[in-house]
């Protein structure tokens, strides 16, 4: 579960609830389809909006506890609001004996926050992920689903760079 | 396109297929797998298809957007036919020069050739690569000819043809049977016999069962299940319709991880695919014979890649393992008799149809037959997915396919197994690699996964690292695996961080003992092994670790500084250049010096210096 530093400017929007209908609709309103209902609704909040799942409470017939503690099991949900821009850093072993946690130490001081956690500004979360499917080019990282490797410490910050340049 | 309602209606339509793509005909096959995505096919793809329009080659030479061939390190690759010419890491500058010279003029660029890192030799054709020349490529070959989002190239290349002859000429116990008789076991982890698996879950009662593929692909450093699902879907799902057919199963689920949204993407587009052609769904081929295959995607947690965790995810519940002794294949999914098999396992099962178990067993070893994909990587100079027979010799694939470690370093270990598996060291490199002799040594063949380490690898932290990575995935409901992952987690963060005490190394072993004995499931069961390898065979690494507080490999920070040594420093200012921290002063060709209180032990002089001079202390 990630965490944002500081004070998080979070508008709280309205959650829609087209789309919820439809994602449901997509699952077959079937609660064996939760974990990825949830996905659907990650990928369009980047996280799990506490409305969004009280919404699926309700159509899905389903009590809340089972919805967290599917939600608070599986690494891919977050409950609190994450960046633009999700940063994975593969840990996985190819990478971690290539030098993958001097990436993340450097990632970290960069954007001054810890795995796990999001700017301020809500623009980058920092995590971490056992393994990225592309061992062959450790370490990598990827930002939001663009993969990254054969990275050293100056070439990761480049890749930051280049996001904290975009808007 | 209309269904295929028949035999006939298959073999006509694979033959016209063939019929229409000439041997001799122009062949760009470029690599779109997840490697070389990365590494930049996309702009390749862009600059490569302007080029052809540009010459107007369009519908003389056919390009060809392929999943993974392998040899990822090299990306983005380029194979060019009918000659076989390999261009690897091709940038979209090279590509006007590669359509003039070798796409028209079929003229090889030697600058652009690979060069082997041994001999220092350019090689033009694929095949002559060290790196692919000695691999046995029954399950991965293919992907270098197949558009994944194209049933048609997997057909022309006699896909779906085991189906065929299973569905029309085999009853499903001789399916079984012919299982059986290849020899082929789970590629997923335990190696347990495919054929005999089947035949439990035929034989269970129950009226509706399912065929299931495990892609959730835990194992860190492993690949091969992600590259076979987006290179070449439906090997995977003719293994799956031939193993429901065995079975007796109408409905097959895939377990995909969500960290492979490319490996989704084609493996949904290759069921519906198979569904128009009639190769899925129901009346398969006019045969009475119906199954569908649904994609789940996991949430990312590893131990949900354990049987009886994936079949509660399945269902929609938190993937906390069950108690074996009622085994999935009776009562799994739903509480009905499953089947569970590996992606790798599952397009092993044409392959024998095709060719016959007895080929099949005439590869690999005594109890290991046929091949299997290693993901070699790590402190290797060639880097990717090698598939070899099993019983190939370690030194083989780390020296010959792999070329050796780079940098002049000396090879340390190599750790196989994943997280539930061993390092192995120097002395074994002449092991043959199958079930039974990994075991032997304390490691186990796990999904593939062979992580070469070199001398700058630690071996107390590289152990503290699985513990930690086993501590963060236990789904915590067994004590022995919760609190004893943890204990032992923390006595390795004492030893790196120079708090080891006497009796640790004892402590660790007892520690291993109980967890092994007590855990429920096999994240428990194996999660000491990691630890017990590196203290069998690099016990004098933890007593440096422990008795004289230093860390020979430099990675434990608290336990090494840098020094640089003034003979051998000839003040070329690199290092100086380099230090982030601006911790390296000294004039100009003399010898410089480290301020070990700026030094955040980054390591980035170490790897930069050209003379060896910087020393870790
Ligand atoms: C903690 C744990 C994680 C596992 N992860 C995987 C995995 O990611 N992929 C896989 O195929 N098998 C995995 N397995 C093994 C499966 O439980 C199962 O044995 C396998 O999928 C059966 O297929 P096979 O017989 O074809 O190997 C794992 C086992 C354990 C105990
Ligand atoms: S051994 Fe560990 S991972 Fe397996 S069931 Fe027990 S606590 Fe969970
Ligand atoms: S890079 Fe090496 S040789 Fe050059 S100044 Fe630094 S220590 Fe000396
Ligand atoms: S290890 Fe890093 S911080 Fe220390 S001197 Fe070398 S480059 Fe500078
Ligand atoms: S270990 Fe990093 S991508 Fe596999
Ligand atoms: S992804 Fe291109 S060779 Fe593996």
């Amino acid at each position: 579960m990630t965490t944002i530093k500081g004070e998080p400017q979070v508008k709280q929007e309205p959650i829609d609830t087209a789309y919820l209908d439809n994602v449901l609709e997509q699952n077959m309103q079937d609660p064996e389809n939760l974990i990825m209902i949830l996905q659907d609704i990650s990928a369009k909040y980047n996280y799990l909006p506490r409305e969004a799942l009280n919404y699926v409470v309700e159509r899905l017939n389903v009590p809340m506890s089972l919805i967290y503690s599917a939600a608070t099991f599986y690494k891919a949900f977050s409950l609190t609001p994450r960046g633009k821009y999700i940063i994975n850093v593969c840990l996985g072993t190819a990478c971690h004996v290539r030098g993958a946690g001097k990436i993340k130490e450097s990632l970290e001081e960069r954007l001054n926050i810890h795995e796990g956690e999001t700017t301020e500004d809500l623009k980058f979360t920092l995590e971490t992920v056992r393994c990225l499917g592309c061992c062959a080019l450790g370490p990598v990282i990827t930002v939001n689903e663009k993969a990254y490797g054969g990275l050293d410490r100056g070439k990761a910050l480049k890749v930051i760079e280049q996001y904290e340049r975009e808007a | 396109m209309s269904k295929l309602q028949s035999q006939k209606d298959y073999e006509n339509f694979r033959d016209r297929l063939k019929k229409k793509r000439d041997p001799e005909r122009l062949l760009v096959s470029l690599c779109a797998g997840s490697g070389c995505g990365a590494s930049g096919t996309e702009e390749v793809r862009e600059a490569l298809e302007q080029e052809v329009s540009k010459n107007g080659l369009k519908g003389k030479v056919e390009v060809k957007v392929t999943g993974c061939h392998g040899f990822c390190e090299q990306g983005p690759i380029m194979v060019i036919y009918p000659d076989g010419i390999f261009y690897p890491k091709v940038k979209p500058e090279d590509v006007p020069e590669i359509v003039s010279e070798t796409i028209v003029s079929r003229q090889v660029i030697k600058r652009l050739l690979y060069k082997d890192p041994v001999s220092k030799k350019r090689i033009s054709k694929e095949e002559d690569v060290p790196f692919y020349n000695q691999q046995h490529r029954i399950v991965f070959g293919n992907n270098g000819f197949i558009d994944p989002a194209n049933i048609d190239d997997y057909i022309a290349v006699d896909g779906y043809f085991a189906l065929v002859k299973v569905l029309f000429s085999m009853s499903p116990e001789e399916v079984i049977s012919a299982i059986k008789e290849s020899g082929l076991r789970g590629r997923g982890g335990g190696g347990f016999p495919t054929g005999i698996k089947w035949e439990t879950c035929r034989k269970a009662h129950g009226d509706i069962r399912y065929a299931m593929c495990n892609a959730d692909e835990g194992d860190p450093g492993a690949y091969m299940d992600r590259s076979l699902l987006e290179g070449n879907p439906h090997s995977v799902l003719e293994g799956m319709i031939i193993g429901a057919y065995a079975i007796g199963s109408n409905q097959g689920f895939v377990y995909v991880r969500n960290e492979y949204p490319l490996a989704v993407k084609n493996l949904g587009i290759g069921i519906k695919q198979a569904e128009e052609y009639g190769l899925l769904g129901k009346n398969i081929l006019g045969s009475g014979f119906d199954f569908t295959v649904k994609i789940s995607r996991g949430g990312g947690a590893f131990v949900c890649g354990e049987s009886t965790a994936l079949m509660r995810s399945l269902e929609g519940k938190v993937g906390r393992p069950t108690a074996k002794y009622i085994h999935t294949v009776d009562k799994g999914y739903r509480d009905s008799p499953s089947t569970l098999n590996n992606v790798e396992t599952w397009a092993n099962v044409p392959v024998i149809i095709n060719k016959g178990a007895e080929w099949y067993a005439s590869l690999g070893t005594e109890r290991s037959k046929g091949t299997k994909v290693f993901s070699l990587v790590g402190k290797v100079r060639n880097t990717g997915l090698v598939e070899v027979p099993m019983g190939t010799p370690l030194r083989t694939i780390i020296y010959d396919i792999g070329g050796g470690i780079p940098k002049k370093k000396k090879f340390k270990a190599v750790q196989t197994g994943g997280p539930s598996g061993g390092c192995i060291p120097e002395d074994f490199l002449d092991l043959p690699v199958d079930y039974e002799r990994l075991a032997e040594v304390g490691s186990i063949m796990g999904s593939g996964g062979m992580i070469v380490m070199d001398q700058d690898t630690c071996m107390v932290d590289l152990a503290r690292y699985f513990v930690d990575f086993l501590k963060n995935e236990s789904c915590g409901q067994c004590t022995p695996c919760r609190e004893g992952i943890t204990q032992m987690s923390e006595i390795l963060a004492d030893i790196c961080e120079g708090n080891g005490k006497e009796g640790d190394i004892k402590l660790l072993e007892e520690l291993a003992v109980m967890i092994k004995r007590f855990s429920l499931c096999g994240l428990g069961k194996t999660a000491p092994n990691p630890v017990l390898t590196t203290i069998l065979y690099f016990r004098d690494e933890y007593e440096t670790h422990i008795k004289d507080k230093k860390c020979p490999a430099g990675v434990c920070k608290a336990l090494f500084h840098y020094e640089i040594d003034e003979e051998l420093c000839n003040g070329c200012r690199l290092c100086a250049l380099k230090c982030p921290q601006k911790a390296i002063t000294g004039e100009k060709k003399k010898s410089h010096h480290i301020d070990q209180d700026k030094c955040i032990k980054c390591g980035i002089c170490y790897n930069a210096c050209k003379f060896d001079a910087i020393i870790i202390h």
